[in-house]
């Protein structure tokens, strides 16, 4: 049985209505070869953990450009936490002052990737971080 | 063989799932779209359990409404209480194999409903209209106790119509104006719908698109044997028993998914036929989905036998041989079903 491909979640949680940068990586993976479940705009981190627990996926990538991301990406932290999803990788996207990324990663966020990354230095973020797949 | 591997993991994962849990459904999901031997022990643990659900399908061309209407038609279903699992199938790449699943886009409304149950899934280069597994899912959705399932395809064009074998009843949608009488007549997927919906019922034309539908479609001669679902679920291997009589002229329902307009009507006509197939778990298209499933097991496992490393150099020598035009495939074909006999 051959690898399956590596499944994410690109979500764009809180109130911002900017998702081309999340539309972009979403095609950008999709070429990548990864399954990407893309879920539109305004989720609660509610809405967030329980679509990554139903489509069981192995990334959580979420894009935030409303400054809103200390609120929000801890909260979906938790909240794969109490899911028992530890073993998701979480990653974030859109803008992010430097200072914030040491918080965000105590919270269990693996990256932060800012303006300027690149679609293939994501790709092989996830390809080295991601869970094995069964 | 690769049922007993999985059984212990596969055992707990069932248990957890049938207690509710929903991350163990999730998982089992995930290891019966991988075709894992824990899938494959989790399948067989919940396949007793399953056939009580209405599986549905809802198939037509890309932006006709399908994601929409499922969520539309999950949103009635949950006010009268009840429960809804949903696979909604998207392409995958042939170039690289990755997939933009974007069917959840339309449902996330439903998404921390603990009584929904909504799951994407790649084409992965099958060509039907659904994944390889697509009907594997909903059965656990199915044995896990869930009162429907639907079964979202890919965007269909005229022909993929291997839906209408994997559900219990067809709903093929079109988008006003999508095309003028002939298109009506066509071979193909509106021959396979139990219930056609054109959607975007406020949009001009509707109502003439439905009269146009509901006048061609009926002219469908009323035969009752063979059909292009039976064929390509099976590939041919239909024989007398796995038959799906062809639908009789489907109802035409006009529906607004966005505003809820005509959904409540179309879960009436799905309740209606709902009951007349209730003691239809022996019906045909139950008869031609278990051949199809059936089938296809027993080719894959002809395979992984003849690709087993005591026939594997036999195997790849016969296989070459055609390539090279030495052997011709029929006669290939038969020298490695008989070395399966002599093993």
């Amino acid at each position: 049985m051959t690898e399956r491909p590596i499944k994410v979640l690109i979500a764009k949680p809180g109130l911002d209505g900017h998702d081309r940068g999340a539309k972009v990586l979403a095609r950008g993976l999709r070429d990548e070869g990864f399954e990407v479940v893309y879920t539109g705009l305004r989720q609660t981190p509610e809405m967030v953990a329980a679509a990554a627990l139903q489509e069981d996926v192995d990334v959580v990538g979420l894009s935030i450009l409303s400054g809103a991301h200390m609120t929000l990406v801890p909260r979906v932290c938790r909240l794969l936490r109490e899911r028992k999803m530890d073993d998701v990788l979480v990653v974030t996207g859109g803008i992010v002052p430097d200072d914030d990324v040491p918080a965000l990663k105590a919270e269990g966020v693996a990256a932060v990737f800012g303006p300027g990354t690149t679609i293939i230095e994501v790709a092989d973020f996830l390809r080295a971080n991601a869970r094995p797949r069964r | 063989m690769a049922g007993a591997a999985g059984t212990g993991a596969a055992d707990t994962l069932v248990e957890a799932a049938l207690r509710g849990d929903r991350l163990a459904l999730a998982r089992i999901l995930t290891a019966v779209e991988s075709r894992t031997a824990v899938g494959e022990a989790a399948l067989r643990r919940l396949y007793p359990l399953a056939g009580r659900a209405h599986i549905v399908g809802v198939t037509g061309p890309p932006g006709s409404g399908k994601s929409t209407l499922v969520a539309a038609l999950t949103g009635e279903l949950r006010r009268a209480g009840r429960s809804v699992g949903v696979i909604a199938v998207d392409p995958s790449s042939p170039i690289t194999g990755g997939a933009l699943l974007g069917d959840r886009v339309r449902m996330q409304i439903h998404a921390q409903d603990d009584d929904v149950f909504i799951r994407s899934m790649a084409a992965r280069g099958h060509a039907g209209g659904l994944a390889p597994t697509s009907g594997a899912a909903a059965a656990v959705l199915d044995g896990v106790g869930f009162d429907t399932v639907l079964v979202e395809t890919v965007g269909t064009g005229q022909s993929e119509v291997e839906v209408a074998a994997a559900a219990d009843t067809t709903i093929v949608l079109e988008a006003p104006e999508m095309g003028d009488e002939v298109q009506a007549i066509k071979a193909g997927l509106l021959e396979v719908a139990d219930i056609v919906v054109v959607n975007k019922g406020d949009r001009p034309g509707a109502q003439r698109t439905a009269g146009q539908l509901r006048a061609m479609l009926v002219a469908v001669p009323r035969v009752g044997r063979g059909s292009a679902a039976a064929d390509g679920a099976t590939g041919g291997a239909g024989g007398a028993a796995g038959e799906r009589p062809r639908p009789t002229a489907p109802e035409v329902l006009v529906t607004t998914a966005t505003t809820g307009a005509g959904v409540p009507e179309l879960l009436a006509v799905l309740d209606r036929r709902r009951a007349a197939d209730h003691d239809g778990r022996r019906n045909a298209a139950r008869r031609t989905r278990a051949a199809a499933q059936v089938w296809s097991i027993v080719g894959e496992r002809m395979r992984a036998d003849l690709e087993a490393p005591a026939l594997l150099e036999a195997t790849t020598a016969t296989l070459l041989a055609v390539a090279e035009h030495r052997l011709d495939p029929f006669a290939a074909a038969d020298r490695l079903l008989a070395s399966l006999r002599r093993r």
